[in-house]
């Protein structure tokens, strides 16, 4: 039972093809990470399936789940509304304030529910971003680089927060990224997509033991970023 | 290393760049290495609570000190004090007041019927694409046209009385509410757009929490310039034409050669002016106060 299903997606702005013929399958509580160069056309296919290309044209089959949520690069609160009505913003139901107090709880900031965004870090940002999309119960996750504007450190945490939560909530995750680590410690299956096609696909199979990981996820970034087109020294 | 300003000292004391830099110069004196490096501040230092006074009593000072000393003809400009005397004076006589009334309801209902439509239609054209069509072509075009040019059609349909001059200055006040809250309706971002596409909030949620909320800055700046096109619609439909209120008063005086009234009449307008100014902007820090700015 697949949660997504997408079949020979195409599109195209003005006459360059971004996307040539996409066949995407993600199974329920999967994580899956999209690489590739700027201009592969990732993030084209991620708005796809968000639905927020209204004027694009193209052809091919989508089925996403109605109760999506996406993650943006940048935290995308509401400078207008505290931290908490950010989370709570859209939610329906008497128990809305206590779903998101919870949401925050998970992401550690249970504490700043009353603060104006632009009181919190860049980090702290993109944990209520989180919060707020997983406060919705999604089938479907979609994250277009949701870290790519954080340090090196506050990458780490997020990485582990990201993974930690996706386990308990089990969503089907698609995450667009151009790092190759982060895909590696991420993701169940890596999809490599170049000129709007999918060039290669790899599932991310770790073994347990920590320096037996350490070197298949060496091997692994080796091979991915030949995909790429990097050739490592 | 300190790096000295480049402007000469008598210059650097009218742009207050330069700031000590108590650190630096004890350094210099004990001739001590020290590590800070500082360069040269580029920005102004933080501004005294009431530095603004600085130059309204600068001229204050030099107003009184040239009347006291007989270099101002007092016939041309009456000495401070006499205008606080004759201010006194047309207070207890009840002029001042009576005008200022009629004055001010005035004011305040021009603003309110300019700045009540230039939101509403800038509701309008701003939020659907019909609207824009319609309204905001024949906004742009009153944009160009004064409303003290439109007087004369103003009297031909509206008479001499009240309800015309209330129209001029309605008419001004329209014009930098409408523009403003357009453009700032307009101009939200399209990433909120795209976030309440993904949040499957619907058209009058997004509208009441997203659109409203963001185009409130540029409304309460064009309600700001709106209160100042009123004052001015004010200033010109009482002196022009008027048998009540502060503008009258002053063409009044005029006539007689009364400077000192003049000048309370125009002292009056200058508070109207300030107090209108300043209660706006404590509307806006308490509207807005999720903004940071360099004011705050």
């Amino acid at each position: 039972m697949s949660v997504v299903r997408v079949r020979n997606l195409e599109r195209h702005f003005t006459r360059k093809g971004v996307l040539n013929g996409v066949d995407l399958d993600i199974a329920k509580g999967e994580f899956v990470a999209l690489l590739g160069r700027s201009g592969s056309g990732k993030s084209t296919f991620l708005r796809a399936l968000a639905g927020l290309d209204h004027e694009a044209r193209g052809s091919g089959v989508i089925e996403v789940p109605e109760d999506l949520a996406v993650v943006f690069q940048d935290a995308r609160l509401l400078p207008w509304k505290n931290i908490m009505d950010n989370v709570v913003f859209g939610l329906d139901g008497s128990d809305a304030t206590a779903r998101a107090q919870h949401a925050l709880e998970e992401v550690e900031l249970s504490g700043r529910s009353t603060s104006w965004p632009h009181e919190l870090s860049g980090g702290e940002q993109q944990r209520v971003a989180l919060a707020r999309a997983l406060v919705r119960k999604p089938r479907l996750l979609l994250a277009d680089e949701p870290f790519g504007a954080l340090d090196a450190l506050t990458k780490i945490r997020m990485h582990t927060l990201l993974r930690r939560l996706s386990v308990i909530h089990r969503p089907a995750v698609l995450l667009v990224t151009h790092d190759v680590e982060e895909a590696i410690a991420l993701a169940d299956r890596v999809i490599v997509l170049d000129h709007g096609k999918v060039m290669h696909e790899e599932r991310i199979v770790l073994p347990d033991d920590e320096d037996a990981r350490a070197i298949s996820s060496l091997e692994l970034r080796k091979k991915l970023l030949c995909y790429l087109g990097v050739k490592p020294q | 290393m300190n790096v000295k300003s480049t402007l000469p000292p008598f210059l650097t004391m009218f742009f207050a760049w330069s700031q000590p830099d108590p650190l630096q110069d004890k350094a210099a004196q004990d001739d001590s290495r020290h590590m800070r490096m500082t360069t040269q501040r580029l920005s102004p230092p933080p501004a005294l609570r009431y530095g603004w006074l600085a130059g309204p009593v600068f001229l204050l000072a030099y107003w009184a000190a040239a009347s006291a000393s007989g270099l101002i003809d007092t016939r041309i400009l009456p000495a401070p004090w006499v205008v606080v005397s004759t201010g006194v004076d047309l207070v207890h006589d009840g002029r001042l007041l009576g005008n200022l009334l009629i004055s001010l309801v005035r004011a305040v209902e021009g603003f309110v019927i300019g700045g009540l439509a230039g939101i509403a239609l800038a509701l309008l054209s701003g939020l659907s694409r019909a609207g824009d069509y319609f309204v905001d072509g024949i906004a742009q075009v009153k944009r160009a046209v004064p409303a003290v040019a439109l007087i004369p059609f103003f009297i031909l349909w509206f008479g001499v009385d009240e309800g015309m001059k209330i129209m001029v200055i309605a008419v001004g006040a329209f014009t930098p509410v409408y523009l403003h809250t357009h453009t700032a309706l307009r101009a939200i971002d399209i990433r909120y757009v795209e976030l309440a596409e993904t949040l499957r909030i619907g058209y009058w949620k997004f509208v009441w929490h997203i659109v409203l909320p963001g185009a409130l800055p540029g409304m309460m700046l064009g309600l700001r310039f709106g209160v100042m096109a009123a004052l001015l619609g004010l200033v010109v439909v009482e002196e022009v034409n008027a048998t009540s209120g502060i503008g009258y008063m002053i063409d009044l005086a005029r006539t007689y050669a009364q400077s000192d009234v003049m000048l309370v009449g125009l002292v009056t307008y200058v508070v109207i002016g300030v107090i209108a100014d300043q209660t706006l902007l404590r509307v806006e820090r308490r509207v807005l106060s999720w903004r940071r700015t360099l004011a705050a």
